[in-house]
């Protein structure tokens, strides 16, 4: 991947082979669009408009007079305290605007602020004929300024990247580390029993496609790759404490090296069990590199969660549950498939 | 067999798809004879609910037989008759166990976007939308319904299509309304919009006890059933007077004891107001246009209920936070637990309480089903409810 321009931009470090958070649009963009002015730049349009918004809240506060009469509403007390009001409302925009990491929320909040504006300019217009062409002229700018507030707003929400997933922390070595948890309604007793019995993993694992258990601390896994090739390799018990936590990891040769630990506590109240689930594996570079990627997906963490829901579903519920588009794989509209599962989740 | 399938915003198509199947082994095969299209779907029409995908098939009001029985389904068999709830629940899970059921936390395979959106995601729903689970849905010849040893219920006296169908979703949706403003001797609820679940909130809160109710909309033909077919005591037009004021007036001053919302997302409102929540809108700014809501609130007496029923899908703007909290408002609301109030609902149908099939006015067949909707959306021909039949 290219390296971005704008470190301000990504949230994760970026080093080499390991995971950031950076937009699907900025993955997208050619690099020259990445490399343009303020206004293509949605955090640096932001920040302008911090600072206008400062400026204008400045002069609204020290001279709420002179103010008044240059976007022409009545000079009288009343449109005064408005006006303070509103400074200081856009000295707190600005201010937020400038301070936030990423300022979204911020901008949003300039939004409504430029929609009161815009409330408060209606008003003198139809109450003040003698200031309605100023105030016009006025209306004119902020619907200016809204315009380019919307544009920073949604430029920076479509680039919040939804896809970051909660759980999942970039590792500068490349190692990848998940830490999922769910609550189930079952005794950590059933849950432990359910799951030290690794043969019924590939039950609600989606890409594990079987475990064979070897002998008492042994078990050879396979994962299904795409284009119908596999991942195998060997793990070993490291750590069984019944009822409370199973520790497992690769054994040396493994394509794919990686670890696992998963713990049982009893939820309070009555709830069930919460089950904790840790991963960290070492993406490989080249081809099996490129499977595992795929394999787990752009987000492991939301892997992992998934498959802990429907492992939730088969102890509460008895078995995985379907619905019509879910039994297709990729989009698909929500109607009885005609072959009856296309997808198999064992 | 022939289903009524989204195919885009307002487009619509009854088209051949493949017959459903049992894919889990507590699921049940119905073969529906009436499924009726809710304000609900007028949203997924409008294109205001996110995740929809061209060919999906609508609907979530449905009754039928059972023609198929998966291995683990126990309390039905073929041939029985079935109202179907549309939430879908499993009946094991901790919000099922507390009787929540639109909250399952096992039916929705896709609750990961809608954890992206709300935080937790509800319970999967037939047909609506992806982010909802992805399940076909009962505007069609036959369905499949997950966890059928669950949501069914069995019919098996004799009442008509017409008077149990709305147990599926609208009559319990109504009641879960007026439910939830815990009505006290005395009461004076105020329901805004008069659809068909608006109705059934009045006469639940009747049902309830309120001491008055007030139906508010703008069709002239839908305030008129209210007062005479639901038990309005009042009722307001707001294109023709202040909401505010007359609740005001009604009340001497007091406010409503509880705001009934069954107008939901797509308020309309008078001009301005209207325009800035459109064009709000239509920016993305805000999803949902909170009209109605905002009304509830502002007009509810100090201490009381705003109980909100009509459907919110996203993001509202101007939110009148200061009322609600200055007043020490509740509020309360979901999507309605039907697989709750079926049962007892039943009951006072055959107690003849109330006969729900005051609010159809028309029946069409399946394949007219894009004719009912465009008609439902525009209130032509005086339409409150459409039922439609295989
Ligand atoms: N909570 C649930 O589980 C649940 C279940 C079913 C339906 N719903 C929701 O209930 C709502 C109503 O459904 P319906 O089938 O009755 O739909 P509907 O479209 O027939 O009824 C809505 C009514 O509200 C009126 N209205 C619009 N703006 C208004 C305003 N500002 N003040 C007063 N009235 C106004 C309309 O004129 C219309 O008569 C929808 O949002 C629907 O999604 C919720
Ligand atoms: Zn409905
Ligand atoms: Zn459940």
């Amino acid at each position: 991947m290219t390296t971005a321009t704008r470190p301000d931009l990504t949230v994760g470090q970026k080093h080499n082979g390991s995971r950031t958070r950076i937009s699907a649009d900025e993955w997208n963009a050619p690099s020259e669009q990445r490399r343009q002015g303020p206004l293509s730049d949605p955090t640096r349009m932001a920040r302008a408009l911090g600072w206008f918004s400062i400026g204008l809240g400045l002069a609204e506060i020290a001279a709420p007079r002179r103010m008044a009469r240059m976007i022409g509403v009545d000079d009288d007390n009343t449109h005064r305290n408005f006006l303070l009001a509103y400074g200081l409302r856009e000295i707190a925009a600005g201010v937020a605007i400038l301070a936030a990491d990423r300022p979204t929320g911020a901008v949003w909040a300039r939004v409504g602020g430029d929609v009161m504006d815009l409330a408060f300019l209606g008003q003198s217009l139809s109450s003040n004929p003698s200031g309605r062409s100023r105030a016009a002229a006025a209306t004119a700018a902020v619907l200016g300024v809204t315009a380019l507030d919307v544009l920073t707003g949604r430029r920076l929400a479509q680039g919040i990247d939804w896809r970051g997933e909660r759980g999942t922390a970039p590792r500068p070595s490349g190692a990848v580390h998940v830490q999922e948890s769910i609550t189930v309604g079952r005794p950590p007793e059933e849950v432990y029993r359910f799951w030290r019995d690794f043969e019924h993993l590939p039950e609600f694992m989606e890409h594990l496609e079987s475990v064979r258990v070897l002998d008492e601390r042994r078990s050879h896994w396979r994962a299904r790759a795409p284009a119908g090739s596999s991942v195998e390799w060997d793990a070993e018990i490291v750590d069984d404490r019944p009822n409370e936590l199973v520790s497992w990891r690769s054994v040396s040769d493994a394509d794919v090296p990686n670890m696992g630990t998963v713990r049982f506590v009893r939820a309070p109240g009555d709830r069930g069990t919460e089950i904790h689930v840790e991963l960290r594996y070492d993406p490989p570079g080249g081809k099996a590199g490129a499977l595992v990627a795929k394999l787990f997906g752009e987000e492991p963490g939301q892997q992992v969660k998934g498959d802990l829901r429907r492992l939730k579903q088969v102890l509460e519920t008895g078995e995985v549950v379907h619905s019509d588009a879910s039994v297709h794989r990729g989009m698909h509209p929500a109607q009885p498939s005609a072959s009856g599962t296309e997808r198999s989740h064992r | 067999m022939k289903a009524n399938c989204w195919m885009g915003k307002k487009r619509l198509e009854v088209q051949d798809v493949p017959d459903p199947k049992i894919l889990n082994a507590r699921d049940a095969i119905v073969r529906i004879t009436s499924t009726a299209i809710c304000g609900s779907d007028l949203h997924l029409y409008n294109g205001f609910i996110p995740t929809m995908e061209k060919g999906d098939i609508l609907g979530h009001e449905f009754m039928g037989e059972v023609v198929e029985t998966g291995p683990a389904v126990k309390n039905l068999k073929v041939g029985d008759r079935v109202v179907v709830p549309f939430p879908i629940a499993c009946g094991a899970c901790s919000m099922c166990q507390r009787d929540l059921f639109s909250l399952c936390e096992n039916s929705n395979p896709n609750a990961w976007i809608a954890e992206k959106l709300m935080g937790h995601s509800p319970a999967g729903l037939f047909g609506y939308s992806h982010m909802l689970g992805g399940y076909a849905g009962g505007q069609a010849e036959y369905a499949r319904v997950p966890f059928a040893d669950v949501g069914p219920l069995k019919i098996s006296n004799g009442l008509s299509d017409d008077q149990v169908l709305f147990l599926s979703d609208i009559l319990p949706t109504g009641y879960m309304g007026a439910e939830m403003c815990n009505i006290q001797p005395g009461d004076v609820i105020a329901v805004w919009g008069c659809g068909p679940v608006g109705q059934f909130a009045i006469a639940s809160a009747k049902m309830l006890g309120a001491e008055r109710i007030i139906g508010i909309d703008r069709f002239p033909y839908r305030l008129r059933m209210a007062a005479e077919k639901a038990g309005a005591t009042e009722t307001i037009n707001y294109e023709q007077e202040s909401v505010l004021e007359r609740l005001l007036e009604l009340t001497a001053g007091r406010g409503p004891d509880a705001c009934i919302d069954a107008v939901g997302m797509e308020a309309h409102g008078h001009a301005a107001v209207y325009a800035y929540d459109r064009a709000k809108q239509a920016l993305m700014l805000e999803t949902d246009r909170p009209i109605a809501l905002r009304e509830a609130i502002t007009a509810c007496r100090s201490g009381g209920t705003v109980s909100v029923i009509g459907v919110y899908g996203g993001f509202i703007d101007k939110f009148p936070m200061g009322a609600l909290m200055n007043k020490s408002l509740t509020i309360r609301t979901g999507q309605t637990h039907v697989q709750r109030y079926m049962r007892p609902l039943l009951e006072r149908i055959e107690r003849g309480e109330i006969d729900p099939s005051f609010v159809i006015t028309h029946h069409m067949s399946l394949s007219e089903a894009p004719r009912g909707f465009d008609m439902f959306l525009h209130k032509r021909d005086n339409c409150e409810k459409v039922v439609l039949t295989a």
